[in-house]
C-alpha cells in the first residue's frame, strides 16, 4: 500500500504542475517555478516564528504568501524596473532564498527546519503521515488529501479558463484589445504555479517540483502541436516519471524524489532524439524559424 | 496640413506618450472620417505603431485623450478591430490556423463559453476572405510569412468590428499577399468599414489610400491624400533625406492619383 501512495502522490504532483508548466513554457517563464520554490522558504521560517506551529496550514499561508509576493517582485522589475526577465527572476529568488538561510542560522536553536527538508523533501515518509479519524480509521496519507485536492482545483482552473489563459500566452497584446486583461491572467495563473509548488514541495522537495513544472511540459511540446494535447501528454509524462522514479528508487535503494526527476529528464531525452530522427520538428526548438511551406 | 473633419470616428486630442521620460508622440490632434482607407506615414522611429497602441490603450499616455465613436475606448470596444505585427507572436506557439481565427470571436464568448455555430461559421467566412480556407487544420508553425499575415487579417475580421487598425500588415509578405490585402482593404472599404493601416513603403501609398497621416514624433499631416501627399509635407515629414525624397517626388509625380478600378 505505502509504495502505491508514493506513486499516487508523485504523480498528483506531476499532473498539477505538468498542466501549469505548460502554460509557463508557452509564457517562457518556465523558470518562475524554481524561483518560487526557493523564494517561499522565509515564508516557511516566518510563519513558523511567528505561530510557533509547525502544522501545514500555518505553514501554506507563509510560503503562499511568499510565493506570490516573488511572481509580483518578478513582475514589477521586469515591467516597472526595465530588468530582463530572466534577470528579475534570478535577483528575487535568490536574495529571498539567502533571507530564508539566514533566518533558519539566526533561530536556529528555535527553529526545527532545516533548507536540506525544503528543498529535496522527502516523499518516502507520505505514507506514515495518516489521517485518523475520530473512530480511529486510517483514511490514508493526509497529503493525497492535499495534493487530490489541489489537483482537482488546477484542472477546474485550466479548464474553465483555457481560452483566456490560451490567448494571453500567445498574443497578449491582442488580448487586451478584446477586453481580456493579459496582467489579470498572469498573476492569477502565478498564484496557482505559487499555490501548487507550495502544497506539493512539503510533501515532495522543492527540487521534484521544479523537475515537473518544466520536464513533462517540455517533453510534450516537443511532441506535439496542438495545446490541449500538449496538456495530456505532459500529465501522462508525468505520472510515467512518477512510477517510473519509484521503481527505480527501489532498485537501487536511492532517493524516491531524486530517481523521479531523473526519469523526467530521461524521458525528455528520447523524446528529444525520437523527434529529431523522425522529422525536422526539432528544428524549431534550435533555429525557431517557421518552416515554410 | 490637418484637416479636422466634422462627426469624426476617431478624435485624438492633445496626445503625448513617453517611454521612460522619453516622448515618442508630441501633442497629435487630429480626427478622422469614417469609412475612408487611412494610411499613417513616416519614418522609422516616428512612433506610427505607438499612435496605434495608444489608441487601442495598450500604452500609458502622458497626456491627451483619444475618442472613438464620441465614446471612451472601453465603450467602444466591441467595434474595433487590432492586427498587431506579425513578429510580435511566437509561430511555434502549439495551435492551429483554426484556433487562431477563432480567438477574433473571444472578446463575444467570455468566460465560460464554449463557440456557437454562428462563431465557427464565422470563422469559416473570415479564412475564404483572406483565402486560408484550405489552411485551416494547418498548424501555424508550418505558415510562411504572408500566410501568417493572412492569418492574423482573418482574426480580425473574425471580430466583425467597424474599425480596424493594422499595424504594418504589408512589412515582408509575398506579392500575392500584398495584393490579397489590397483586394481585402478596398472591400472592407466599401462595405463602409473604416480601416487604419501603418504603412512604410511611399511608393504604394498614393494608390493604397485615401486619407494618410504624417507622422514624425508630431503630426505633420492629416488630410486626403490628394491634399496632404505632397513633396513638401513629405520633406517636413523626412527630413534629410533628400535622395529618397526625390525619387518619391518623381514616383509622385508619375502615378499621381491613379484610377482605382
Amino acid at each position: 500500500m505505502s509504495n502505491f501512495y508514493i506513486i499516487l502522490t508523485g504523480s498528483l504532483v506531476a499532473m498539477s504542475c505538468g498542466i501549469l508548466g505548460c502554460f509557463l513554457i508557452l509564457r517562457k517563464m518556465a523558470m518562475v517555478g524554481d524561483a518560487i520554490s526557493h523564494a517561499v522558504l522565509p515564508g516557511i521560517v516566518l510563519a513558523f516564528l511567528w505561530s510557533g506551529s509547525r502544522d501545514s496550514l500555518t505553514m501554506l499561508i507563509g510560503a503562499g504568501t511568499l510565493g506570490i509576493l516573488t511572481t509580483f517582485l518578478i513582475e514589477f522589475l521586469t515591467h516597472k524596473g526595465k530588468l530582463q526577465s530572466d534577470a528579475s527572476i534570478g535577483v528575487t529568488f535568490t536574495w529571498l532564498f539567502a533571507l530564508g538561510v539566514i533566518l533558519i542560522s539566526a533561530f536556529a536553536g528555535q527553529v526545527d527546519l532545516d533548507q536540506e527538508c525544503v528543498l529535496y523533501g522527502e516523499i518516502a515518509l507520505v505514507p506514515l503521515d495518516t489521517i485518523i479519524l475520530a473512530s480511529g480509521t486510517d483514511i490514508g496519507p493526509y497529503a493525497i488529501y492535499l495534493l487530490g485536492a489541489v489537483f482537482l482545483m488546477v484542472v477546474l482552473f485550466v479548464s474553465l479558463s483555457f481560452n483566456q489563459l490560451k490567448i494571453t500566452s500567445f498574443d497578449p497584446q491582442y488580448a487586451i484589445s478584446l477586453g481580456i486583461s493579459a496582467t489579470f491572467w498572469n498573476y492569477l495563473l502565478m498564484s496557482f504555479v505559487s499555490f501548487t509548488t507550495v502544497a506539493s514541495f512539503e510533501s515532495v522537495g522543492a527540487i521534484l517540483v521544479v523537475a515537473f513544472l518544466i520536464a513533462p511540459a517540455a517533453t510534450a511540446y516537443l511532441l506535439t502541436h496542438d495545446l490541449k494535447k500538449m496538456i495530456i501528454i505532459a500529465c501522462l509524462i508525468g505520472i510515467l516519471s512518477a512510477v517510473g522514479g519509484h521503481y527505480l528508487a527501489m532498485s537501487i535503494n536511492g532517493s524516491i524524489a531524486g530517481a523521479m526527476a531523473s526519469v523526467a529528464g530521461i524521458l525528455f531525452g528520447i523524446a528529444f532524439v525520437y523527434v529529431k530522427l523522425t522529422s525536422k520538428k526539432v528544428a524549431k526548438l534550435t533555429s525557431g524559424v517557421a518552416v515554410s511551406t | 496640413m490637418i484637416q479636422q473633419v466634422e462627426n469624426p470616428i476617431i478624435e485624438i486630442h492633445d496626445l503625448s506618450v513617453s517611454y521612460e521620460k522619453k516622448p515618442v508622440l508630441w501633442d497629435v490632434d487630429l480626427t478622422l472620417p469614417a469609412g475612408k482607407l487611412i494610411g499613417i506615414i513616416g519614418p522609422n522611429g516616428a512612433g506610427k505603431s505607438t499612435l496605434l497602441k495608444a489608441v487601442m490603450g495598450l500604452l500609458p499616455l502622458s497626456s491627451g485623450y483619444i475618442n472613438i465613436l464620441d465614446k471612451p475606448l472601453k465603450e467602444v470596444r466591441d467595434k474595433i478591430s487590432y492586427v498587431p505585427q506579425r513578429e510580435s507572436v511566437d509561430w511555434d506557439f502549439p495551435t492551429s490556423v483554426y484556433d487562431v481565427v477563432m480567438m477574433g470571436r473571444y472578446g463575444q464568448l467570455g468566460l465560460l463559453k464554449r463557440p456557437k455555430k454562428s462563431d465557427k461559421e464565422i470563422v469559416m467566412d473570415s479564412l475564404s476572405k483572406v483565402g486560408m480556407e484550405g489552411f485551416k487544420d494547418r498548424q501555424i508553425s508550418q505558415l510562411s510569412g504572408g500566410q501568417q499575415q493572412r492569418v492574423f487579417l482573418a482574426r480580425a475580421l473574425a471580430q466583425q468590428a467597424d474599425i480596424y487598425f493594422m499595424d504594418e500588415p504589408f512589412a515582408g509578405v509575398d506579392a500575392a499577399t500584398e495584393k490579397a490585402i489590397v483586394e481585402l482593404l478596398r472591400q472592407m472599404s466599401k462595405e463602409k468599414k473604416t480601416v487604419i493601416v501603418v504603412h512604410h513603403d511611399l511608393q504604394s501609398v498614393a494608390r493604397y489610400f485615401d486619407w494618410i497621416i504624417l507622422l514624425n514624433m508630431r503630426l505633420v499631416a492629416s488630410g486626403p491624400i490628394e491634399e496632404a501627399f505632397t513633396p513638401e509635407l513629405l520633406q517636413e515629414t523626412y527630413g534629410g533625406k533628400l535622395t529618397l525624397l526625390t525619387e518619391i517626388s518623381d514616383l509622385i509625380q508619375k502615378n499621381r492619383f491613379p484610377n482605382r478600378e
